[in-house]
């Protein structure tokens, strides 16, 4: 699949997320902040894709996704895919994985909660359901779903 | 290191091992009985907000078994601390002490002082959050009073949104298969993350009335003030789940009420003559409860 998006616009160096969830294209460039980074991007929505009926593709040029972006994109798309490019060929295909605690990415709803009132401390989800995604603040309990996400 | 921050680090096993040492200890904590059980112990009460309950079962607890007791009990004695994170005044306080009792207004600040801490961190309530031992003295002076846990109809009654304790007390009676029913106003029912734990039956109910004949235990928690912002709706809510002796005649003579206390006038004064009123033992079995606690945290293993 990857190859032949390649034939389209291939890109030299740099990072494809294929099989995002259709329609999370745009969540994803936002929250990692992608569009200011100064590379160039391109997001496809809605191409057509065989494992399922639609999807998003993004492609940032001259850049890979540091292990903090990776699981930011993990929790807004699980079932996406990272292919890193070097020099036109796919160098590296990463299957992203939610960790089992998500850690320093994910803010507590929660403004009672002690890791958002304690100075330097830092934020930990217990990863509940996988599939539709559901998640624990392991200080105060707080449940939060896919929608109520907020990233740091 | 063995933490108390949650009544979920307690397994069923370790609860009823608590609450049988516990009633062994009533005479130590009625002071009829000596101990030296923790001689040379120090506890911390680490009190980041005022509650002299709390505390003050901590402190006594701790020196009928021959420890004894530093701390601070209220915000204005910290003041020293503003600007020190919970972190580095826990790692402090470890260093100066054998367990910290901690009581701090953020939820999942015990988990946290759990993380840094060299002794063990018992949860005295923090926020919204758990008060394990509160729930332990519950679970205590129900099987005192009824004799067993398994199995019971138990009604909650009063605020039921914000009072954490009967939200903790369901979470622990659930895993005995109680059967609970929920009293309370409309805007002040038990919250469905609380509900959708809940493995065994439960229903809600608007009157106590309708439920009372079936009841083995009653736990009544006051409906503040400040949950209204009209004084006039306030006054016919309290109104309508006030208890008082004549309306307990429809119950079972072996029902019991707990409250946690302090209570205002949800329970007239007529209903402590009468046979149902556990509450004031209920107050007096934090004591014998976090003594077992205690002790079993750091007492020599025998
Ligand atoms: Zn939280």
């Amino acid at each position: 699949m990857s190859e032949n998006l390649l034939k389209v616009q291939p890109i030299r160096n740099g990072t494809v997320i294929d099989h995002i969830k259709p329609g999370r294209g745009r969540k994803i460039l936002e929250v990692l902040g992608l569009s200011g980074s100064g590379t160039t991007i391109s997001l496809l929505m809605n191409v057509p894709s065989k494992k399922r009926d639609r999807k998003d593709i993004i492609k940032v040029e001259d850049r890979e996704l540091s292990e903090n972006e990776t699981e930011k994109l993990a929790l807004l798309s699980p079932n996406a895919r990272v292919n890193i490019i070097r020099n036109y060929a796919v160098a590296e295909k990463k299957k992203i994985e939610i960790p089992k605690v998500i850690s320093g990415t994910v803010h507590c709803p929660n403004d009672n909660c002690i890791s958002n009132n304690e100075r330097g401390s830092s934020t930990h989800f217990k990863l509940l359901e996988h599939e539709s995604l559901r998640i624990q603040c392991i200080y105060c309990g707080r449940k939060i779903d896919e929608d109520n996400i907020e990233f740091i | 290191m063995k933490h108390v921050v949650s009544i979920e680090d307690l397994d069923n096993k370790r609860i009823m091992g608590i609450l049988k040492r516990a009633k062994q200890l009533v005479p130590v904590a009625e002071g009829k009985k000596k101990s030296k059980a923790l001689d040379g112990k120090i506890l911390a009460a680490c009190f980041f907000e005022p509650s002299t309950r709390t505390r003050l079962s901590f402190e006594s607890a701790m020196q009928r078994l021959g420890g004894t007791c530093i701390g601070f009990a209220d915000p204005s004695a910290t003041s020293h601390l503003k600007g020190e994170t919970l972190l580095d005044a826990i790692r402090m306080v470890a260093g100066y002490s054998d367990v910290i009792v901690l009581r701090h207004p953020h939820e999942g600040s015990a988990k946290l002082a759990s993380e840094v801490s060299e002794v063990p961190v018992i949860n005295g309530g923090d926020g919204a959050g758990q008060h394990p031992t509160q729930t332990l003295l519950d679970l205590f002076t129900i099987k005192e009073e009824i004799g067993k846990l398994e199995g019971l109809n138990v009604g909650m009654l009063g605020d039921l949104r914000y009072g954490r304790t009967v939200h903790s007390l369901s979470q622990a009676l659930d895993r005995f298969k109680a059967k609970f029913y929920f009293i309370s106003p409309k805007s002040l029912r038990m919250p469905t993350h609380v509900t959708d734990e809940l493995q065994n039956d439960w229903s809600t109910h608007e009157t106590l009335d309708e439920v009372l004949g079936k009841l083995d235990v009653l736990y009544v928690t006051r409906i503040q003030k400040e949950r209204f912002p009209d004084i006039e709706d306030y006054k016919k809510v309290a109104g309508a789940y006030r208890i008082n002796a004549e309306i307990l005649q429809k119950a079972k003579s072996k029902m019991r009420i707990l409250h946690p206390l302090p209570r205002v006038d949800e329970i007239s004064t007529d209903v402590d003559e009468t046979k149902h009123a556990a509450y004031f033992r209920q107050a007096f079995n934090g004591v014998p409860v976090r003594m077992a606690l205690l002790e079993q945290l750091m007492g020599k293993k025998k």
